[in-house]
């Protein structure tokens, strides 16, 4: 008998005999599969809930992945992503270094630049107002008075881009004729913030102007939403620190800067890491239906980029320079940058808050 | 002291509600605006007269809306897609949260990153076109000719929302579901009976997020549906607003209508935020449970 070490000794029979758990331990390693297969057979109906779910994300979530392969393919208008030639590095090289027969290498990097830009105005601008607006319903005593405070804030965040940019689009331009110009162009000029060949034009029109546009549009979407988190850790700080700090002699400043910022702080650090790790998916719908061919040079960003020369088939689509090939790679380039982030962002959060975000 | 006290609380206060106020009616004016500027007359609208309140009250606007086939249409369109989709939507997600908030089912881990890894990386939006584009081709094949459900089944399913439910079932104490299972209860009938209620309000809220954001989806509706009859109402109102930049189309419009082409699509917006601010209210109600939980003072 082979000696090993899950012999165990009998004291009736006085032998040495297998230790009957590793005799199971052995048959489920030697039949692990037909293991796995009795187990969800015994339990078929949990992975029967399960498989819906699994096949939509397997079908439309996994399956464009897939077609990511285009990236490295020439593309073509008749065949699938599997029988194009295989062109290697081609359309990144294109896109990073240029070539000499398209220009099509600086309107990426000035995609790119868009994209970050907007995202990191947006994370300066917009990252810290929903602190101060939280910092504001505290404020509020009243429970009537906050409720209707929170209630017309919070608002905005329902409403469709579609909606929110036809506001803008008619607020500012007024719409229709090229004679209109809009009700908030009219306040803007009357109070002398732009001139009358500015209110025009229309502002949507000016380069200059998108980005300022872009973020208050933001702003006045998101600051009343996104306080929820922040105040609802205000209000978790219990009154007793508050009057601590009284009777210490704290000002409101004071308790503000003692009390108040060091409770809310992991809050703010936990969701200052989610907008880093979000910062370069910028979401297009909103840009598609603000920018125009006038704006582009401050508006547009990767995935509008790509929709342009991929889905819009710009400058011919199927087999010539800038098509669908090039397209998928610069938004791959871009959503790949942008998973690091993410990935990046939820160490940071894990190792500084003991919480991770996913 | 005490008094120090009082006038830097009182000035915060101050501040604090002169700034609200402002932010609130910022947030509240362009919606005062739509109605006023879509009950006001041509000239007012043109012009911008209207700043706040409503001039040369009327309601052509709505009349016409009201008369308009192709708005109809699209708004049975959106609450076609609002009420299959959501449907959809959460019978996977509240299945799919089911399972995976077992320990003891098989491969956990691994299904877990299956789910979170899209939220780190997508494809984009090419191959997302591409892919339902194919999609759109098998579905042809089996049948299925309307965009309306390409719409509704591949669109939506967003694993953040996935993951709050299955947090929430797991939060579900284990002696209830032990106790319904003594008693004889299947698979079915724990979820139905124990989980489901359970977690009602976030179940209410993630059905919420997904029905608003049906309702106001907006780019691969427009981009996927060829036929004009199928498209919903934000694609409705975007095309007209298109259409009205156009200055032929406006060459004789004044002397056939007795309003600005504008007041038009505010009086679409009016009625496309009408079904949203119905259910506001129910939503309120849940963030309110949600913050004020940890706030009793």
């Amino acid at each position: 008998m082979q000696v090993n070490d899950y012999l165990i000794f009998d004291e009736e029979s006085g032998t040495y005999i297998e230790d009957p758990e590793q005799v199971v331990r052995d048959d489920v390693e030697k039949h692990h599969w037909l293991n796995v297969l009795r187990t969800v057979l015994k339990d078929w109906r949990l992975y029967l809930m399960l498989i819906p779910m699994i096949l939509v994300f397997l079908f439309w979530r996994y399956f464009p992945m897939y077609e990511l392969l285009g990236c490295f393919k020439m593309p073509d208008v008749i065949k699938s992503v599997a029988e194009q030639n295989y062109v290697g590095f081609a359309h990144f090289n294109t896109l990073i270094f240029g070539n000499a027969t398209s220009s099509i290498s600086p309107e990426f990097w000035r995609a790119f630049r868009n994209t970050f830009l907007l995202s990191f105005y947006g994370l300066l601008f917009g990252f810290p107002t929903p602190i101060i607006v939280a910092l504001f319903f505290n404020e509020v005593r009243s429970n009537i008075a906050r409720s209707i405070f929170q209630v017309v804030t919070y608002l905005p965040k329902f409403m469709s881009t579609v909606v929110m940019t036809s506001l803008i689009v008619m607020l500012v331009q007024g719409g229709s004729l090229t004679s209109g110009v809009g009700a908030l162009s009219q306040i803007l000029e009357s109070i002398g913030a732009i001139d009358h060949d500015t209110a025009q034009t229309g502002l949507l029109n000016l380069p200059q102007y998108f980005r300022a546009i872009y973020q208050i549009s933001g702003i006045w979407e998101g600051a009343g939403y996104d306080s929820i988190v922040f105040f609802a850790a205000i209000i978790a700080i219990s009154p007793t620190s508050y009057e601590a700090a009284q009777m210490d002699g704290a000002g409101k400043m004071a308790q503000m800067r003692y009390v108040v910022l060091p409770s809310i702080l992991s809050t703010i650090v936990i969701m200052l890491i989610t907008r880093i790790g979000s910062l370069l998916s910028i979401g297009y719908e909103k840009v598609i239906l603000l920018y125009n061919t006038n704006t582009y040079q401050t508006g547009e960003v990767v995935s509008t980029f790509a929709i342009r020369y991929g889905v819009n088939n710009e400058g011919g689509g199927g087999g010539v320079s800038p098509g669908k090939g090039l397209a998928s790679a610069a938004e791959m380039m871009n959503n790949v940058v942008g998973m690091l982030l993410v990935i990046g962002a939820n160490t940071v959060a894990r190792k500084a808050s003991d919480v991770s975000l996913y | 002291m005490k008094r120090k006290l009082e006038i830097s609380e009182l000035v915060f206060k101050i501040i604090s509600y002169t700034l609200l106020t402002m932010f609130a009616i910022c947030c509240l004016y362009p919606f005062i605006y739509t109605i006023s500027a879509s009950i006001s007359g041509y000239h007012a609208v043109q012009y911008s007269e209207v700043v706040l309140l409503p001039k040369d009250i009327q309601f052509t606007a709505f009349a016409d809306m009201f008369n308009d086939n192709m708005f109809w249409n699209s708004y049975t369109n959106t609450l076609f897609l609002t009420f299959y989709g959501t449907i959809w939507e959460l019978v996977l997600s509240i299945l799919g949260a089911y399972a995976l908030s077992k320990k003891r089912l098989l491969f956990r881990k691994g299904f877990n990153f299956f789910l979170v890894f899209t939220m780190w990386f997508s494809a984009g939006t090419v191959p997302q076109f591409l892919n339902y584009l194919d999609t759109q081709r098998v579905f042809g094949t089996i049948g299925i000719t309307d965009d309306k459900w390409l719409v509704v089944l591949a669109m939506g399913m967003a694993a953040m929302n996935i993951i709050l439910l299955r947090n929430s079932f797991e939060g579900v104490p284990s002696e209830i579901e032990e106790a319904a299972i003594v008693d004889g209860a299947t698979e079915m009938q724990v979820l139905w009976r124990v989980y489901i209620p359970m977690s009602k309000s976030i179940i209410a809220t993630v059905a919420l997020f997904f029905g608003i954001s049906r309702w106001n989806g907006y780019y691969w509706a427009k981009t996927m549906m060829k036929n004009q009859n199928e498209h919903p109402l934000m694609v409705y109102i975007r095309s007209n607003l298109e259409q009205y930049q156009n200055d032929d189309f406006l060459v004789g419009w004044e002397s056939k209508h007795s309003y600005a082409p504008d007041s038009l699509i505010y009086a679409m917006i009016i009625c496309s935020i009408i079904p949203i601010l119905i259910i506001y209210p129910f939503i309120q109600k849940y963030f309110a449970k949600g913050v004020n939980a940890g706030g009793v003072k």
